[in-house]
């Protein structure tokens, strides 16, 4: 199968050709994925060079003059090293962008800490206005790729993984969509944790929350299912534990609950290695779920 | 002093120090406080091809002040070109006041940007020449006021060095150099940005034909810097 970052040059450079309005600003990674649109439309594909304040910074004077700029790096050279440039050229010039980012949580092991971003949404968690979309699919990927560049002059985060479902689920760039109900908990599952979450949680009496689009947070939904599901709920995220712990919390504060955020941990572990290695470190692969979920929700755990 | 209607559009030079005062208290403004002054003055009275009829133009010229500290004297050019109302002027810095002790775009009529935080008026002004470029909008100019202490952020860098080999010939920058910097060579200012391929002058920040004659010289194919040098800060 491919990967959500195989869809990303393709769609975008689809998009730079049906819309005059949109730009992409690169950082030198991923410049070859738009060689041929760079071609088509030299102003509007920009490589900055290994210069990741420029890439932020410049992606807001494209703004400023009524552009929709697209701005592509890992995660951690995105978000993190230009932070303030995310919140002041963006947030506080009240300019807006897209932002896609690859190499996720630890999409790249053996690349090492450096190329590591968990903490990604908890940092966006910080400023006002950012949609976060997280794709499970590529082919959700692509969906929500084009409902961001198409949000007006919002402010939207795309994140993009090497981790991936098996099928792709509708998606609607707003909701939750429910895959499971039952009647003990409630487990939101959010973007590429779906068939993990899925497996882990087979025979259990708990309904399943898929979050593709995670900022703004469905509050709704998970009230809705916290009706007939009960108040225990479960965030299962592949970014940093607990990122949207305070989000469930602020969406059931009329009634008593209990939230469990499970993720990627704190602790750097200092290994290299396979994508399946950090999933099982970080007790995010199906047993290790099915432990923790079974035991927060007080169901017998069948062996 | 011409400056009690809102609507008189006579100010001069000789105005801005009473501006200034409306918001300082004092007509009597040290260097400090006065450092972009003359460039300011200059830029909007000769230069620029803006007016506050014309903020919505995309064909305007784009003026970023990322100098964000000490912005009384823009403010000052600004009420007295007729974007911000003189009566705003005394309320300066207070809770109700569109008028920060760093300015705001979205408060602010005619900035362009907010800035406060130093290194990040040049980067966006590269994104708005390419902004501009990509649109066809081959008239306006883009200009950055810096200081020479706010050099230092490694942010102007990344700019600097790619607005030269990249040809952006629309941008320019006024570095206002008033010797602030702690660590400073003499000509390295200027020396920085030739190195990247800009067209380079140094000239007198107090002197309005000096100024004006820099910004206006060609520079084809080259973005451009001058270097205003006033007095230094700390004399």
């Amino acid at each position: 199968m491919d990967t959500m970052r195989d869809r990303f040059a393709p769609v975008v450079s689809r998009l730079l050709d049906e819309d005059p309005r949109v730009a992409v600003v690169l950082a030198e990674i991923g410049v070859d994925g738009f060689a041929e649109a760079a071609r088509r439309h030299p102003d509007r594909v920009v490589n900055v060079g290994i210069r990741e304040q420029l890439l932020v910074g410049a992606a807001a004077g494209l703004a400023l003059t009524g552009l929709r700029p697209v701005v592509h790096t890992f995660a951690s050279f995105l978000v993190e090293r230009p932070f303030e440039q995310v919140k002041l050229d963006l947030g506080h010039q009240d300019a807006g962008a897209v932002l896609v980012s690859a190499a996720a949580s630890f999409d790249w092991p053996a690349g090492g800490y450096t190329h590591m971003a968990p903490g990604d949404v908890a940092l966006l968690d910080t400023l006002d206005g950012w949609t976060v979309h997280v794709p499970g699919h590529p082919d959700e990927a692509e969906t929500l790729l084009r409902h961001a560049v198409a949000a007006g002059d919002d402010k939207v985060y795309v994140r993009l993984s090497l981790q991936s479902n098996g099928r792709a689920l509708p998606v609607d760039g707003q909701r939750f969509r429910t895959v499971r109900e039952g009647r003990s908990g409630v487990v939101v599952a959010v973007g590429p944790m779906l068939d993990t979450v899925l497996a882990a949680t087979e025979g259990l009496d708990v309904t399943v929350l898929y979050a593709t689009t995670v900022r703004p947070f469905d509050g709704g939904a998970l009230r809705r299912a916290t009706q007939a599901a009960g108040t225990d709920v479960v965030l299962v995220e592949p970014y940093l534990a607990g990122t949207s712990t305070a989000a469930a919390n602020d969406a059931l504060s009329e009634v008593p609950h209990r939230v469990l955020g499970l993720g990627v941990g704190r602790r750097e572990l200092r290994r290299y290695g396979q994508v399946e290695e950090h999933v099982a470190a970080h007790g995010l692969d199906a047993r290790s779920l099915r432990e923790r979920i079974g035991g927060f929700v007080g169901a017998a755990v069948p062996a | 002093m011409h400056m009690t209607n809102a609507t008189d559009m006579t100010h001069t030079y000789a105005d801005l120090p009473g501006l200034m005062g409306l918001m300082t208290g004092d007509e009597k403004h040290g260097p400090a406080a006065t450092s972009t002054l003359d460039v300011l003055w200059v830029l909007y009275d000769r230069v620029l091809r803006v007016s506050p009829e014309r903020m919505a133009d995309p064909e305007r010229d784009r003026f970023l002040l990322s100098k964000g500290h000490g912005p009384m004297a823009y403010y000052a050019v600004l009420a007295a070109k007729g974007f911000v109302p003189v009566e705003w002027l005394p309320g300066f810095g207070s809770y109700d006041s569109p008028l920060g002790h760093h300015p705001d775009r979205t408060l602010v009529p005619g900035a362009e940007i907010g800035s406060g935080s130093l290194g990040h008026g040049l980067p966006i002004a590269v994104g708005t020449a390419l902004g501009l470029r990509a649109q066809g909008l081959d008239e306006p100019r883009v200009w950055a006021l810096i200081g020479d202490a706010e050099l230092d952020e490694g942010s102007n860098h990344e700019a600097i060095a790619f607005a030269g080999p990249a040809g952006l010939d629309r941008l320019h920058t006024v570095v206002v150099d008033n010797s602030s910097a702690t660590y400073a060579r003499p000509g390295g200012i200027a020396a920085r940005f030739e190195a990247a391929g800009w067209s380079a002058l140094t000239v007198d920040g107090r002197d309005h034909e000096a100024l004006y004659a820099a910004f206006t010289a060609p520079h084809p194919g080259r973005p451009h810097v001058v270097v205003a040098r006033v007095e230094p800060k700390s004399a």
